[in-house]
């Protein structure tokens, strides 16, 4: 078996360079503008606007890793923001989104099926068609130019996705464990927290981390229209204001947007492993 | 099961806040949207019946021709996404050394913040000093500078091109999922036959994969029909307009000049468009479902 199926992928070598030229244009298209932007971030401002175009830095430094700093003022509070807000919206978004799947996955009752297609339904709508009720709803409850502008209207978005799949996570939980401990009589709330809950943490912790990432990467529209406060501004928002400008210090706009990635790109590689044992210790099980 | 009753109960009480807040967020606004858009609406505090006049007011302006590019924007984007993604699932699947590499490099336009991702396009599509331009012009594929976004048609084509980048690699990992999905027998089989590879692909493995492109094409037709940051944060709509899709419309129109009223109008519309896709979608995933299963 193991060998034929060696066989069937084993490719003759121009194939093998077909392909290798096809993921390398494919990979290509994906990177380049983190290429580009981290050459950019490398590159003096005066050799920037230096004509013929230059792929590479000649005197390439850090520089502007440092100088910007200084000249994107709130920088730091920016990033913060970011997480703020990310982390506020992920343990809403897992309060109400725990139970809510646990109901789902575990419980049989009337219109399940239908309430489920209801709360799928909100990701047919961005914010932006919600936008001027948002806004006056925000307005009338004083939550404009707050933290709580951001997170509320981000939460409810990000709430669909992560009861679909925490859901699925839950179904796959062998019914036996519940009905044993409902013959051994306890109660429905003792079977979620104790039964349920701890061997749905890996399902939970996936769930938050791509609550957060989507809290994280999404963080535009409401900022830019609920909140004109800098020093509540998330990131994409503060360097939007920056990018704006009649004068882009692009060397420093870059760095600063590789600094703002980073925070990102380390909790996904660094939770990788978790991430896929995660999603698949639930299909192993079953 | 004894206590069903009391379960159904305990159901009802775990629901019970999700529930409310998306109502209060989403269905509650929803509503407010279509009530508003017969009002004239703005910062002033009182607010008058206007009956229809605000969607008499939208259909006698250019709205047909926004409508018009909103749909080509969409149909053009949403197609590239689906012929990219699909293609690099299939390469990704094939069993080369440095596959899983490979797959993680393909996340990062999915995973950092979208806007972040879209100012280094900015940059990119700038005339004098950006990439493209400057490979351009080292090719001799074009004898001067390009700024793409100053003009209408390229602007037009640079924002479909970054919604693309965003919205690929959610495609591949999604069709890379599908591929995998594929019973290795039925290649076996074919392997068997002395089915060459591209036949295997061609006969097996995209038929197969068929119903999953189609479900995700509908998913991605209505993230993309809903683009914002992209735009504007590229464009904010122009030059001239150029770029000026169904939501970069309304939002200039409610938030940007304020008026509520006929931005409302211009929502409803929107999510009229949303509500077709959306039973195009359930008819498409139910029709495929009983195709499965029959």
């Amino acid at each position: 078996m193991m060998k034929k199926n060696a066989m069937i992928d084993r490719y003759r070598w121009w194939e093998v360079v077909l392909m290798y030229m096809g993921i390398a244009l494919f990979l290509f298209f994906i990177l380049a503008p983190f290429i580009e932007g981290f050459l950019v971030s490398l590159k003096p401002l005066g050799l920037l606007f230096s004509t013929p175009y230059k792929f590479f830095p000649e005197n390439g430094s850090f520089k502007a890793y440092i100088t910007m700093w200084e000249s994107v003022p709130g920088f730091g509070r920016y990033i913060f923001n970011s997480f703020y807000i990310s982390t506020i919206i992920t343990m809403v978004v897992l309060a109400l989104v725990v139970p809510a799947s646990y109901a789902f996955a575990r419980i049989k009752f009337k219109g399940a099926g239908s309430l489920l297609g209801g709360f799928l339904a909100v990701n047919m709508f961005s914010g932006a068609v919600l936008l001027i009720p948002l806004f006056r709803l925000m307005r009338s409850y004083g939550l404009l130019n707050t933290y709580w502008s951001m997170i509320v209207p981000g939460v409810a978005f990000l709430i669909p996705t992560a009861i679909w799949l925490l859901s699925t996570y839950m179904k796959r939980i062998p019914r036996e464990l519940d009905e044993a401990a409902y013959v051994d009589g306890a109660g429905h709330f003792y079977i979620l927290r104790r039964v349920i809950l701890p061997l749905a943490m890996p399902g939970i912790i996936v769930v938050a981390i791509t609550t957060f990432i989507g809290a994280y990467a999404q963080q535009f529209i409401f900022a830019l229209t609920f909140n004109s406060k800098t020093e509540f501004m998330p990131l994409p928002i503060g360097l939007f204001a920056y990018f704006g400008r009649q004068e882009v210090i692009w060397n420093e706009l870059m760095a600063a947007s590789f600094v703002g990635i980073a925070p990102a790109m380390i909790l996904i590689f660094a939770l990788q492993r978790y991430l896929v044992a995660g999603l698949t210790a639930g299909a192993v099980k079953q | 099961m004894p206590g069903h009753k009391s379960a159904v109960l305990f159901a009802w009480i775990l629901l019970i806040p999700a529930l409310l807040y998306v109502a209060a967020i989403v269905a509650y606004p929803l509503v407010d949207t279509f009530h508003l858009s017969f009002t004239d609406a703005s910062l002033r505090k009182t607010t008058n019946w206007v009956g229809w006049k605000n969607y008499q007011k939208i259909f006698d302006t250019e709205f047909a021709e926004i409508i018009g590019r909103t749909f080509v924007w969409t149909f053009l984007s949403v197609s590239l996404k689906m012929i990219i993604g699909t293609g690099g699932a299939v390469l990704l699947n094939a069993a080369l050394p440095g596959r899983a590499v490979f797959r993680i490099l393909t996340m990062p336009p999915w995973i950092v913040p979208m806007a972040i991702g879209i100012f280094m396009w900015g940059w990119m599509y700038n005339g004098q000093f950006g990439m493209i331009s400057g490979l351009l012009q080292r090719f001799g594929l074009s004898d001067g500078p390009v700024a793409f976004l100053a003009y209408g048609s390229t602007a037009f084509w640079a924002t479909i091109i970054t919604d693309v980048w965003i919205g690929v690699p959610m495609v591949t990992m999604y069709m890379l999922a599908a591929i995998q999905s594929v019973p290795v027998d039925l290649h076996e089989a074919a392997w068997t036959d002395g089915a060459s590879r591209f036949y295997r692909l061609r006969r097996i493995t995209l038929p197969m994969i068929f119903p999953a492109a189609i479900t995700m094409s509908m998913i991605s037709l209505i993230s993309t029909f809903n683009s914002f940051d992209i735009i504007w944060i590229l464009t904010q709509g122009g030059p001239s307009g150029s770029t000026t899709t169904m939501i970069i419309d309304t939002y200039s129109t409610a938030i940007g000049s304020k008026k509520f009223g006929e931005g409302a109008a211009r929502a409803v519309v929107i999510c009229l468009f949303l509500s077709a896709f959306a039973i195009l979608y359930f008819q498409a995933v139910t029709k495929l479902s009983r195709r499965m299963t029959t």
